[in-house]
């Protein structure tokens, strides 16, 4: 019985987790359209999470995906040639970028550059008293700190995402003219005969929902941080570890609902 | 004084987990008074602090604040009650992210309608009444512990509080800044008609500013009065206090005993 009481256990943290995220989430929505004077204010603080969060990522993000376009035309060519099929790689590119390595490499890059600030920057508040200040001056550190960050996320991952996918093709159509008899023209033809529009927007949706997971996860563990500046690395890699294992499990969930559906 | 008292507690009991810090006060603060909690390290003095600021809850009895019970209060109550008071902490807790001058303008901006000019002037003012005009530029984390201590002031005076409480204004300082922020609490006192509450273990500055002292010890009032009569009290534990004599390190033979046992 005791295995069993430890992964009811589990399960049942799991989803008091879960829980709690939607809490904050809903909060930080709800501040969002609370009096017109903190909306302003909150705007432009979002407009500054939103360079931090999108415009600072867009050169790692850039490298990253065109890497993983080259990478994915070559490993599709190695296999569609035993097929006589070397002219299918621009479809094979476009498709598993924009339904699935353009939005979760997208995650993961702005896991490890924005998820883990938010713990960070919200923990070392909350150990030096900061977050304490603001709750004296009658400002709610989910409105201040986390509702500005979503709004944030919310607008550029998607915009970060569509960047990805782009430069995911751009990619693999450097193999294709150098190693498949493409010109740039016809590989980007090949491209976009091959995508529908809902591949880009299934790609899209998956990546606002990353947005929302990698926030709350960077914030709900930075609130959660304890005393010592220790806990505030504690706070950082849990937030990385559980942003990351929830996006995987969030495309799990949305690629099997799309596929059920007819969409994927 | 015939307003009745701007603070009040009663039979006032806090406990974190299952270890209760105070246990059972009632004290009343009179508007415009200067009222010094003296008490050493564990005395649950901060903790005091903290229930008046709405920042722990008490488990059992009241607080009043401007006739609100925080004990019992709703968020928006906690919220019009903060707005009235002002509370600088032990060590600044100011936004690390933002400027000495946007710190002291952050509740200016979020809770007031004003012209970006007359808070750029407000700002200015405050930050001179600390001696910081010239800092207003800095980032926290380039200032000094006696700078960051006059900042945090500033920064709680900011909505020209009706009661100005202090956290350890002078602790962790030399002598002649300690000196220096106990002056700026006099002038204060002096300038503005505001009830000020400070938190300390400093005797030399609590008898400098306070009109009264409350002296706590293990959760417990044991002497409360104006500072000449507190001076004369014969309470074994203020004479200690007072006269700077070391604890033995158990009380008695069981106390002794549980130092090695760890049992309560």
């Amino acid at each position: 019985m005791e295995p069993l009481a430890g992964i009811g256990g589990t399960v049942e943290r799991g989803l008091a987790y879960v829980g709690g995220l939607a809490q904050l989430l809903g909060r930080a929505f709800v501040h969002a359209f609370r009096s017109p004077l903190k909306r302003s204010l909150s705007l432009q603080r979002a407009c500054h999470q939103a360079m931090m969060i999108g415009v600072a990522a867009v050169p790692v993000i850039s490298f990253i995906t065109f890497f993983i376009g080259v990478i994915m035309a070559l490993q599709g060519a190695y296999e569609l040639k035993r097929f006589g099929a070397i002219h299918l790689v621009a479809d094979t590119v476009a498709i598993s970028i924009t339904r699935e390595l353009g939005p979760l490499v997208t995650a993961i890059v702005v896991i490890g550059r924005s998820g883990s600030a938010f713990a960070a920057e919200i923990g070392t508040m909350k150990v030096t008293e900061e977050l304490d200040a603001l709750e004296t001056m009658a400002l709610h550190p989910i409105g201040f700190l986390v509702t500005p960050k979503l709004l944030a996320m919310i607008i550029m991952m998607p915009c970060l995402t569509i960047w990805a996918d782009l430069m995911g093709v751009i990619g693999g159509s450097i193999f294709g003219v150098i190693g498949a008899d493409y010109t740039f023209r016809t590989y980007f033809i090949a491209t976009r005969d091959a995508l529908f529009m809902r591949d880009i927007i299934t790609g899209l949706v998956k990546s606002i929902v990353f947005g929302l997971v990698i926030t709350g996860v960077g914030c709900q563990e930075g609130f959660a941080t304890g005393a010592g500046s220790e806990e505030v690395g504690r706070s950082t890699t849990s937030a990385v570890v559980t942003s990351i294992f929830l996006v995987v499990f969030v495309d799990l969930v949305f690629t099997a609902i799309f596929y059920v559906t007819g969409g994927a | 004084m015939s307003e009745g008292p701007i603070i009040s507690g009663r039979d006032l009991r806090v406990q974190y987990g299952d270890r209760e810090i105070l246990h059972g006060i009632s004290f009343d603060v009179q508007p415009r008074e200067t009222i010094v909690i003296l008490g050493g390290s564990g005395s649950g003095k901060s903790t005091l602090l903290r229930t008046m600021v709405g920042l722990e809850r008490p488990t059992a009895g009241s607080v009043w604040v401007h006739g609100t019970n925080l004990a019992e209060a709703s968020p928006a109550e906690l919220d019009e009650v903060r707005r009235k008071i002002g509370l600088s902490f032990q060590g600044g807790a100011l936004i690390g992210s933002m400027t000495v001058g946007e710190n002291v303008a952050l509740p200016l901006r979020e809770h007031t309608k004003l012209e970006e000019s007359t808070i750029e002037v407000m700002v200015r003012i405050k930050l001179q009444q600390v001696g910081l005009i010239k800092f207003q530029h800095f980032m926290p984390s380039q200032l000094s512990g006696g700078m960051k201590k006059r900042a945090a002031l500033a920064r709680a005076m900011a909505m020209d509080p009706e009661i100005l409480f202090c956290d350890e204004p002078s602790a962790g300082l030399d002598p002649i800044i300690a000196a220096g922020i106990d002056h700026l609490i006099l002038n204060l006192k002096q300038a503005l008609a505001v009830t000020i509450v400070v938190v300390t273990h400093e005797l030399a500055s609590a008898f400098l500013i306070a009109d009264r002292i409350i002296v706590l010890d293990g959760g417990h009032i044991v002497a409360m009065g104006p500072t000449e009569e507190l001076k004369q009290s014969t309470h074994p534990r203020v004479q200690q206090f007072l006269n700077r004599v070391a604890d033995t390190e158990g009380k008695d033979d069981v106390d002794h005993l549980q130092l090695f046992t760890d049992r309560i």
